[in-house]
């Protein structure tokens, strides 16, 4: 089979059989896998196939809503990956540009022109700030970045919490007061077109973000020096590259993806900032969309609409008496089948090999 | 002797080429079977579909007279057959027996009897002569070590057809001598051996019979004593060959890479390189030959700045480089086809394409306001790929991983001459290619000379530090042992200085810069 073809057929292979496993767990726990791909199906579309009412779209915005941050999360993890670095820090980078646009929407005054911009800004500077660290400790003492992105996760955590209970004046020992109007991404048309969902303008910077990732790995000489160091340290140094500034700037763009996932967050699906209990997996989330997604741009996004779909299906499931958790195991399957594409791909090989005689054997 | 392997008409498609057309080979058992043919003739692809990794589209294989499948390298162990790769198959952190018996280990209960093995790896070692130590660490022994190591795991397996995939390709002069008595011995003691090569000398030497493949087909099989080596290049070839390099002789101008008292630290943190100068002039190649692991890397290294330097200087021109970035240095004129092609050669998950232009991908034409112009890299890369035929799949998008190892030489060599650098390194530059592409390359680098570069060519092969230098520099355990003329030299003296046995260095210099009065 075709690389090019193989990086489409894999993924697609490996969601089917993780649905197939889906509908296997659920059946053996004695519930009707029809109405769990009811609950997927309203999750995803807002069409209700059990009772036939029309389609609810506050269900598409919720399923979107959903999508944005991991699939900037995803970009994140897989615009490190393509430098060859394996960064666990995203959710970490996320709640910095979180605390850095809650700044911002909180500290500056201005029309929304400028406002809204500046708190975006913000919170892409604060997550890239955030990557660079472990990127140039790796860079300059070759300390190694899973360490280092998983340690300043934790830190990231209680410095926003510090930050929002000590410095922004929590109101309740939980959330900042609101912000002014001007910073956020709240869309009344669109609140008023999904039966108040919260989607908001976040979609825009989101979608955005996937082209430039895009952009700059395959069209740009930036990037090319990126995917040389990624695929051969030695070669690229060889060749010229300055390998460790190019891990520098890997690492704090791939924070500034994280970062902006946590602004909009923040100023879209929130209007005020707030305490987090405990890490909110959008991190992990990431990584897995960024391997189903191949860590291609497209990959990525289309990988993102489908786990934020299962993420919104969720409560729906519950309502129709299926465990939630079956989503969850929906994913983890998607991603381990994604991980076993080499046992995927000999199966191919071997089904198509077959193929060729048999269809020999007809002709004669 | 009957035959012990049939391959009958074999044809094998890769996306867009035949590697094998219709191929016919037998074995006579007990004997040294070659297999000769250009980088990307389809020689590996063969004896691939023989040791099960690839599947033939059509024809059949036939062990002691028997048809058979062999779906998998499982199969074809178990029918006997076994392969050392060119690259090797080795855990490094593990000991020599403890590769050896991976996926087959004795126990004694639940525990693996360790003892029993080493001492039958031990038994093997001696009866063929290969003096293996099976406890010492595969990161702890040669290359060439290394390569018996893998000998001794099919001999392990009881493996009675040896396929040798270029097994020569990493040897010394010395080691290849060695495993030339080793594969002998091999054979007296009732194996039938299959050698991928393209070294016409080893051939003739040490094989019986010689079938020789071009672009996928068979040219015929001849027995190797009534044939002469011109003949078996020409079949190779397709034209004739010739077998020495025409130059004239070099009008040497001004000194353009000039090395001072040059250390460098080794890979272990002694010094590799010792208080070393030499000097290259415009319109010379100097070449540097020593025994491998003398300090050669290490030199290359530093001047073209993979490594720090010790102390000492590199002047090119009148720069001093010393502590130049590879960039820099790059800039000002330096070129280095390196020594490992893997390691720093190519980017073997980058396309031809993109491989061609690492080092300029940054300027124009293949860049404008850092974007790439993905047009004039593909258009540069048709260009190469036909000045230099190197061959591959799907032209200059084929991935670097997909190519032969001697199109990948080939490909890397090209991009380096393409540039022209005012003083060229060129380390190993024919490294695992065929007579044709090795005439082709040594008349490109004469080219590079007589268009007024400085050239220094390394190379552990001794007849192309001959037939290409003008000047010869031997290196011995880091330091310049002798410079001597290259027309006035023989392979004797080289050896001796080589070994450390005879030192020339005042002398040489008088004669080196003779040429410059003419």
């Amino acid at each position: 089979m075709p690389a090019r073809k193989e990086k489409i057929v894999l993924p697609l292979i490996a969601v089917l059989l993780g649905f197939l496993l889906g509908s296997l767990i659920v059946i053996l726990t004695g519930r009707s896998p029809v109405s769990m791909y009811a609950a997927i199906i309203k999750g995803f579309s807002g069409i209700d196939i059990i009772n036939g009412q029309p389609i609810n779209t506050r269900y598409i915005g919720e399923f979107i809503i959903q999508a944005m941050p991991i699939i900037l999360t995803g970009l994140s993890f897989a615009f490190a990956s393509r430098t060859g670095l394996f960064s666990i820090g995203a959710e970490g980078q996320l709640m910095m540009g979180s605390i850095s646009a809650t700044a911002v929407a909180i500290l500056v005054q201005a029309p929304k022109v400028i406002h809204l911009p500046m708190v975006l800004l913000a919170a892409i500077l604060g997550g890239a700030l955030w990557g660079a660290i472990p990127g140039f400790l790796k860079a300059r003492y070759n300390v190694h970045e899973v360490v280092v992105t998983i340690m300043m996760n934790y830190i990231a955590l209680h410095f926003n919490n510090y930050m929002i209970l000590n410095i922004f004046g929590s109101v309740d020992k939980v959330k900042t007061v609101p912000f002014p109007d001007s910073a956020l991404l709240k869309s009344p048309f669109l609140e008023s077109i999904t039966r108040n969902s919260r989607l908001n303008w976040g979609f825009i910077p989101v979608l955005l973000a996937v082209l430039i990732f895009s952009f700059i790995i395959n069209k740009t000489t930036f990037g090319f020096s990126l995917r040389a160091v990624g695929h051969n340290k030695e070669a690229a140094r060889y060749a010229g590259m300055k390998v460790n500034r190019n891990i520098i700037a890997s690492m704090a763009i791939a924070g500034a993806f994280a970062g902006l996932a946590g602004g909009i967050i923040t100023v879209g699906t929130f209007n005020f900032g707030r305490v987090i209990q405990a890490a909110e997996g959008y991190g992990f989330d990431g990584i897995a969309v960024a391997l189903v997604g191949g860590n291609e741009a497209l990959g990525i996004l289309l990988a993102g609409l489908l786990f934020g779909g299962l993420k919104a299906a969720q409560p729906l499931m519950q309502s129709q008496g299926i465990p939630r958790e079956i989503a969850g195991i929906i994913q983890a399957s998607i991603v381990l089948f994604v991980a076993m594409k080499f046992g995927i791909k000999m199966v191919l090989d071997k089904f198509e090999r077959k193929q060729v005689p048999t269809t020999e054997g007809e002709r004669v | 002797m009957p035959n012990i392997v049939e391959m009958l008409h074999i044809t094998k498609d890769f996306p867009g080429i035949r590697a094998n057309d219709d191929i016919t080979l037998q074995v006579e058992e007990r004997s040294i079977h070659a297999l000769l043919g250009e980088n990307g003739a389809g020689k590996s692809t063969l004896m691939s579909i023989l040791f099960g990794l690839y599947q033939p589209d059509a024809g059949t294989i036939r062990i002691r007279g028997k048809e058979v499948k062999v779906s998998d390298p499982n199969v074809a162990t178990a029918l006997g057959i076994g392969m050392v790769h060119q690259h090797f198959k080795l855990v490094h952190n593990f000991t020599v027996t403890e590769n050896i018996i991976l996926g087959m280990e004795p126990r004694k209960g639940i525990l693996v009897d360790m003892h029993k093995a080493e001492q039958k790896v031990e038994e093997i070692s001696k009866l063929y002569g290969l003096a293996v130590d099976p406890k010492a660490k595969i990161d702890e022994i040669s290359v060439s070590m290394q390569q018996r190591v893998e000998i001794l795991k099919m001999l392990y397996r009881d493996a009675e057809i040896l396929i040798f995939d270029e097994p020569t390709a990493v040897l010394t002069p010395q080691e290849i001598r060695e495993l030339m008595q080793i594969m002998r011995r091999l054979v007296e003691e009732g194996k039938t051996i299959l050698l991928i090569t393209h070294k016409l000398r080893e051939i003739k030497e040490v094989a019986d019979v010689c079938s020789i493949l071009r672009r996928g087909k068979l040219v015929g099989t001849v027995p190797v004593a009534d044939t002469d080596e011109e003949r078996m290049a020409e079949m190779m070839v397709g034209r004739q060959v010739s077998f020495h390099v025409q130059k004239t002789r070099a009008k040497p101008g001004d000194v353009l890479l000039r090395v001072e008292g040059l250390n460098v630290k080794n890979q272990k943190g002694v010094l590799g390189v010792r208080n070393l100068s030499l000097s290259v002039r415009a319109g010379e190649i100097l070449g540097l030959c020593g025994i491998d692991g003398n300090g050669q890397t290490e030199l290359v290294h530093a001047i073209t700045g993979l490594t720090k330097v010790e102390s000492g200087h590199i002047f090119l021109r009148d720069i001093d480089i010393t502590h130049l970035s590879i960039n820099e240095r790059s800039d000002l004129g330096l070129g280095h086809i390196p020594e490992d092609r893997q390691k720093h050669g190519l980017i073997l998950d980058f396309t031809l394409g993109e491989n061609f232009v690492i080092h300029n991908y940054y300027k124009e034409p293949f860049a404008h306001w850092g974007i790439l112009n993905k047009k004039a890299i593909l258009d540069n890369a048709q260009r190469l790929i036909r000045e230099f035929d190197v061959r591959s799949g799907q032209g200059p998008l084929t991935p670097a991983r997909a190519m032969s190892g001697g199109n990948q030489q080939k490909a890397i060599v090209a991009r380096e001459i393409d540039r022209s650098p005012d003083v060229f390194i060129v380390v190993q530059p024919t490294r695992g290619l065929d007579v044709g592409a090795i005439e082709y390359i040594h008349k490109r680098i004469i080219g590079e000379r007589d268009k007024n570069k400085a050239i220094l060519l390394v190379s552990l092969e001794l007849d192309e530090i001959m037939d290409l230098s003008d000047r010869i520099a031997v290196i011995y355990n880091g330091e310049i042992v002798g410079i001597v003329d290259a027309a006035t030299t023989n392979e004797n003296e080289l050896g001796l200085m080589m070994s450390g046995a005879l030192h020339k260095a005042h002398e040489a210099t008088q004669t080196g810069r003779e040429p410059a009065h003419v």
